[in-house]
């Protein structure tokens, strides 16, 4: 049973990380309809500033401050250098256009720190706190914490404030938004933005469980895209229970089948079940269904 | 004052739709702009609101102005702070917004709490109906509530001109004739001007102070609006009240006027 609920625990804690680089995810594809493929790498690229800033001396807290930064001149660059020029353009070319991007920033970052990992300063004492009977870490139980503050903020952020309100307008149609005096452009920028922060703090809360920052990231940035599916790609509380059901079930798997299975179904167990819940629920879990009126 | 000059309009740089067209709209008036299908009444709408660029439509000549200056060129949401909001054809609501929200939407550029709310409470006013729907989506709303709340996001923006396309659109005669008394409402009460696009001529007619009848591109007839409604060719083929009931030779000479028309 403790090692169970140690698995469950676990599951929770990295799902709700993939919840919340999921959330970018779904903040791009609900108001531009765009896939961004280089989300994995936001999330490496945040994870490496990061690091390279704590490197430099820089006490931990400024060190964030300084990723979120980066991550918001990354994205306001994204809208200018790679949307703007796209405008009017299919989305598929759009979507190719992330595909490449996120080969490109995965070979600079790699060509600028390397291969090897970086280790990350241990940031929280080594000795658990106990959850009843159950020894949990702290950096896990500091990391799940700040990934439900930032989903709780963001719903909130989506569901009562006008610029909130405006990109989900703007998801529905960016004609009708341009005439209600929304910039279009303005709304691209911010999501874009929105997703590379929250790519980096997820970016850096992975380096924090893993001990350090290293190339794999980026594929468990790629995680994501089962997550949004599972969830549906334009909802964030699918995003939500989409990460944290990938999050534990990956888990659990890794903890009782792999074993059995001599390896591997950690990985394969999440989409097992995508295709299953795709069968009953093709928009996905919390997908939105198009209203008709008939 | 809002004025059109020898405007020209081009989609996908080859189809011309606007050939030349000038109209104005005199402050705090209702104008009216007829004409058949493919005339060119939203593309004049949409010259004006600088919606036609996500079209791949462009002014290519001729001068838009608004108040004096040239609004022609400028990015839609700046033409809408200037003061001048469109309510786009086939309602358009944000279906998975609520009623609220999409009222919200329509204020998106101001930011005075007090104004905003008294507005808010003045759509209310206008179309009670909505009170009530206020926490429903939008999609779900019948096509006359649709319309209702499409022109409360105008009356939001507290916009100096706004531009109707075909509110009559789908809806019940008696939801038209309701929808029409409240266009002449706004009209008088917040002294806003309008430009008003309608295929329902009869209704259009007889809330407007001006009207211009456009066919292919160009006007072909413009006047007061009892001059329009007075005029013959306007009688037969948009009032469709000539009178004498129609035989073969009568169709033969509604081509031949179409033909004189354009």
């Amino acid at each position: 049973m403790d090692f169970f609920l140690q698995l469950a625990l676990n599951g929770v804690v990295v799902g709700s990380i993939y919840a919340l680089v999921a959330l970018g995810f779904v903040i791009i594809y609900k108001s531009s309809g765009v896939l961004n493929f280089a989300q994995g790498e936001f999330l490496l690229l945040g994870a490496y500033v990061f690091w390279a800033l704590v490197e430099g001396r820089a006490p931990w807290p400024y060190a964030v401050a300084l990723t979120v930064l980066f991550s918001i001149l990354l994205g306001l660059a994204m809208e200018r250098l790679i949307l703007r020029p796209m405008i009017g353009e299919p989305i598929i070319s759009v979507i190719m256009v992330t595909l490449g991007l996120s080969s490109m920033l995965r070979a600079i970052v790699l060509g600028a720190w390397g291969t090897d990992t970086r280790p990350y300063p241990a940031l929280f004492a080594s000795e658990p706190v106990f959850l009843g009977p159950l020894p949990v870490s702290r950096g896990y139980l500091f990391s799940m914490f700040v990934a439900a503050l930032l989903l709780a903020s963001f719903t909130l952020f989506f569901r009562y404030s006008r610029v909130g309100i405006a990109m989900r307008a703007t998801a529905f149609s960016q004609e009708v938004a341009q005439s209600m005096g929304i910039s279009v452009r303005r709304i691209f920028a911010v999501s874009w933005s929105i997703a590379a922060v929250v790519s980096a703090l997820g970016g850096i809360l992975l380096g924090e469980l893993r001990g350090g920052a290293d190339g794999s990231l980026a594929i468990l940035g790629l995680k994501t895209l089962p997550v949004v599916i599972l969830g549906g790609l334009d909802s964030i509380q699918g995003a939500i229970v989409g990460g944290l059901i990938v999050g534990v079930l990956e888990n659990l798997a890794g903890g009782y089948l792999d074993p059995i299975m001599g390896g591997g179904v950690k990985e394969v167990a999440p989409f097992a079940v995508l295709v299953l819940i795709l069968m009953i629920k093709p928009y996905g879990l919390f997908g939105k269904v198009k209203i008709e009126r008939v | 004052m809002l004025r059109l000059k020898n405007v020209e309009v081009i989609y996908d740089d080859v189809i011309l739709v606007l050939k030349g067209l000038s109209l104005e709209v005199p402050s705090g008036r209702i104008v009216a702009l007829l004409g058949p299908n493919g005339a060119g009444k939203s593309t004049t709408l949409k010259a004006i609101s600088g919606l036609l660029l996500s079209e791949e439509g462009e002014v290519t000549d001729g001068a838009i102005e608004f108040e004096g200056q040239r609004i022609d060129r400028l990015l839609p949401e700046e033409i809408v702070r200037r003061g001048v909001f469109q309510v786009m054809e086939g309602r358009r609501v944000f279906e998975d917004l609520t009623v609220d929200e999409n009222i919200t939407m329509g204020g998106f550029i101001r930011s005075d709490r007090a104004g905003l709310k008294r507005d808010r409470d003045l759509c209310f006013d206008y179309f009670p109906q909505l009170k009530t729907l206020r926490g429903k989506l939008a999609g779900y709303l019948s096509g006359g509530e649709q319309q209702m709340l499409a022109i409360s996001r105008a009356l939001m923006a507290r916009p100096r001109c706004i531009l109707l396309d075909e509110p009559s659109l789908g809806l019940s005669p008696k939801l038209v004739q309701e929808i029409f008394a409240i266009i002449r409402r706004i009209n008088e009460q917040e002294k806003t001007t309008i430009l008003l696009v309608e295929q329902n001529a009869r209704q259009a007619l007889a809330i407007a102070h001006f009207a211009y009848l456009m066919e292919n591109g160009r006007v072909v007839l413009e006047g007061e609006t009892e001059k329009v409604k007075n005029n013959e060719d306007v009688k037969e083929f948009y009032l469709g009240g000539a009178g004498e009931k129609r035989n073969y030779k009568a169709v033969k000479s509604y081509r031949r006027r179409k033909r004189w028309l354009s």
